[in-house]
């Protein structure tokens, strides 16, 4: 037997593996082992694949594997819990380039008018997930203005640059006699219009709608791999059911963060969401700064504390201390939860991740339903770097968040927020918390503040 | 087989690894979705082995440039994908495997 016919069993093993990875990865207690069993599978398909039949540049293929691979492993490891959600953006744009690049070579070559067509729509995809994830990571990453950048005529532009993107891929395809140029000059208009729009659909989008996004460009990225899985001669089914997998899986987790977020994906897309101010309103009150001494009284002769974490906290990796600060509290037999907002942080599931990492047990943290009918009678709420999660807002009709779940904090006690300067949260939008008679401003960086007030609680 | 067969044959694997998408990720608790998130985006490179195919069918020079490109993305997604995976999962397994430390 050949080594080439071991191909397609392995292929089949890979995909096997794949599925059960992903399934063991949607339980709590089995998903570290599930990237493992992914991992092998990819170890061994990308093993196979180097004995394809009239394979020829392998020395290219070992250096390009090393070089990228070693970008993709060295970087992944050095950067912060903090930053992992622009470090998925990235390789998952990564992804969309490969994609993209798969279909330019399959185009430059000879195709049949399926395989052709089939490797267009992967070109096109795959580029704008390439241009709109390498957005959306330099918005995150602080490389690019966070807010939403519009200008006049945008949705006009877009749809412009979208509809010759498509047309020039239609003529790629259908080579028409008539054409005024030679058909190779329209295979790069093709993909400069489809990297073009990718990078222009995703500049109005708000750094408080990212996650949606990335997950939407995740789910592009697994539909050009799978398209581009039949571009080859004979196709590659490897590619084309993981890519759908993750095709299908990315999508409805899209539609599930938008839910949480109480967004629409056409209001992600179209809404520019936090461009415009909401105008008419004015709010009233005015902050209230606290002392480090006064807040350690308060948390201190509380019975039940709860703690809402956000972004500012993960920035200024205070979670280590507010570890400390909540052991503190329960030894002096103080109930301490903390309320994790779906969307806390640039992700779900962002704050347990940096939480369990400071070694917060699981069973301390609640959802937004779980928690939401506890504020009332919780004597402090600890807000730190949390902002539009925890805007009542929200509640308000006209506000531009209208309708987005939030923690009802405002029902607390007393509510002391932890907070680098005055300036609004991720969406732009004043935060009408801030100014309620029950909340307290202590300014400050997080970590600093947080262990100050360690100190501070430990004096009572 | 011919066309029109594979034609067939491509939308029964389509439909089936669709389901097969949506059903594993239907039942996930909130706080996984990062995680998975993170766990697709590396299964996605699988788009590594089609670069590698491209690069090594590739005549011309400029497919040859393209290929290289598109390997070297590709891989960089598989192993940044696998890492970034596996850090935030070492996370849950932190918490998961020290039950009651702090109680």
């Amino acid at each position: 037997m050949e080594l080439f016919q071991l191909i397609d069993p392995i292929y089949i093993v890979t995909i096997f593996f794949f599925i059960i990875g992903m399934q063991r990865m949607s339980h709590p207690l089995t998903a570290r082992s599930g990237i493992v069993w992914a991992g092998a599978a990819m170890l061994i398909a990308t093993l196979v694949t180097f004995f394809t039949p009239g394979l020829t540049n392998l020395a290219l293929i070992a250096i390009a594997i090393v070089i990228g691979g070693g970008f993709g492993y060295i970087a992944a490891k050095r950067v912060a819990m903090t930053d992992m959600p622009q470090m998925i953006a990235l390789y998952n744009g990564m992804g969309g380039g490969a994609a993209a690049g798969i279909s330019a070579v399959a185009l430059l070559g000879t195709t049949t008018a399926a395989t052709g067509s089939l490797a267009v729509v992967g070109g096109l995809i795959g580029a704008i997930s390439f241009t709109g994830s390498i957005v959306a990571f330099m918005k995150l990453q602080g490389w690019m203005r966070p807010r939403p950048i519009t200008f006049p005529g945008q949705k006009i532009l877009n749809m412009a640059v979208l509809a010759l993107a498509v047309i020039s891929g239609l003529l790629v395809i259908l080579q028409p006699a008539w054409l005024p140029l030679p058909v190779a000059m329209y295979l790069p208009l093709f993909f400069v219009l489809s990297l073009g729009f990718g990078l222009l659909m995703t500049l109005p989008i708000g750094g408080a709608d990212m996650p949606v996004v990335i997950s939407m460009y995740n789910a592009f990225t697994g539909l050009a791999v799978a398209l581009d899985g039949f571009s080859f001669a004979t196709p590659n089914y490897a590619m084309v059911v993981a890519g759908i997998i993750v095709g299908a899986a990315g999508t409805l987790l899209t539609l599930n963060m938008a839910k949480a977020m109480n967004r629409s994906l056409s209001n992600v897309f179209f809404g520019a969401f936090g461009a415009t101010e909401e105008t008419g309103v004015e709010i009233k009150g005015s902050m209230k700064a606290i002392e480090i001494d006064d807040a350690a009284v308060l948390l201190a002769y509380a019975d039940k504390v709860i703690v809402a974490p956000g972004y500012g906290m993960a920035v200024a990796q205070a979670q280590q201390k507010v570890k400390e600060l909540t052991d503190l509290l329960e030894s002096k037999n103080i109930l301490v939860k903390f309320a994790i907002h779906p969307v806390a942080g640039r992700m779900p599931g962002h704050m347990n991740v940096l939480l369990a990492e400071a070694g917060v047990n699981y069973d301390h943290l609640f959802d937004r339903d779980e928690i939401n009918p506890e504020f009332p009678s919780t004597d402090v709420v600890l807000v730190i770097g949390a902002n539009d999660t925890v805007n009542p807002a929200a509640h308000r009709e006209g506000s531009p968040l209208f309708g987005m779940p939030i923690l009802d904090v405002e029902q607390a006690k007393n509510v002391i927020v932890l907070k680098r300067g005055q300036g609004k949260g991720f969406s732009g939008i004043e935060n009408d918390l801030f100014y309620r008679d029950n909340t307290r401003m202590l300014y400050g960086d997080a970590q600093e503040t947080v262990g100050k007030l360690v100190q501070a609680v430990k004096k009572f | 087989m011919t066309d029109i067969t594979t034609f067939w044959t491509a939308i029964y694997i389509v439909m089936l690894a669709a389901f097969t998408g949506y059903v594993v990720i239907s039942r996930v608790p909130a706080i996984l979705h990062t995680p998975l998130m993170s766990g697709s985006n590396f299964i996605h490179g699988i788009v590594l082995v089609g670069a590698m195919v491209a690069l090594g069918l590739a005549t011309t020079p400029l497919e040859q440039a393209i290929g290289f490109v598109a390997v070297v993305l590709g891989a960089a997604n598989v192993t940044g994908g696998y890492v970034v995976t596996e850090r935030i999962l070492q996370m849950f397994d932190k918490s998961g495997k020290k039950p009651g430390k702090e109680a």
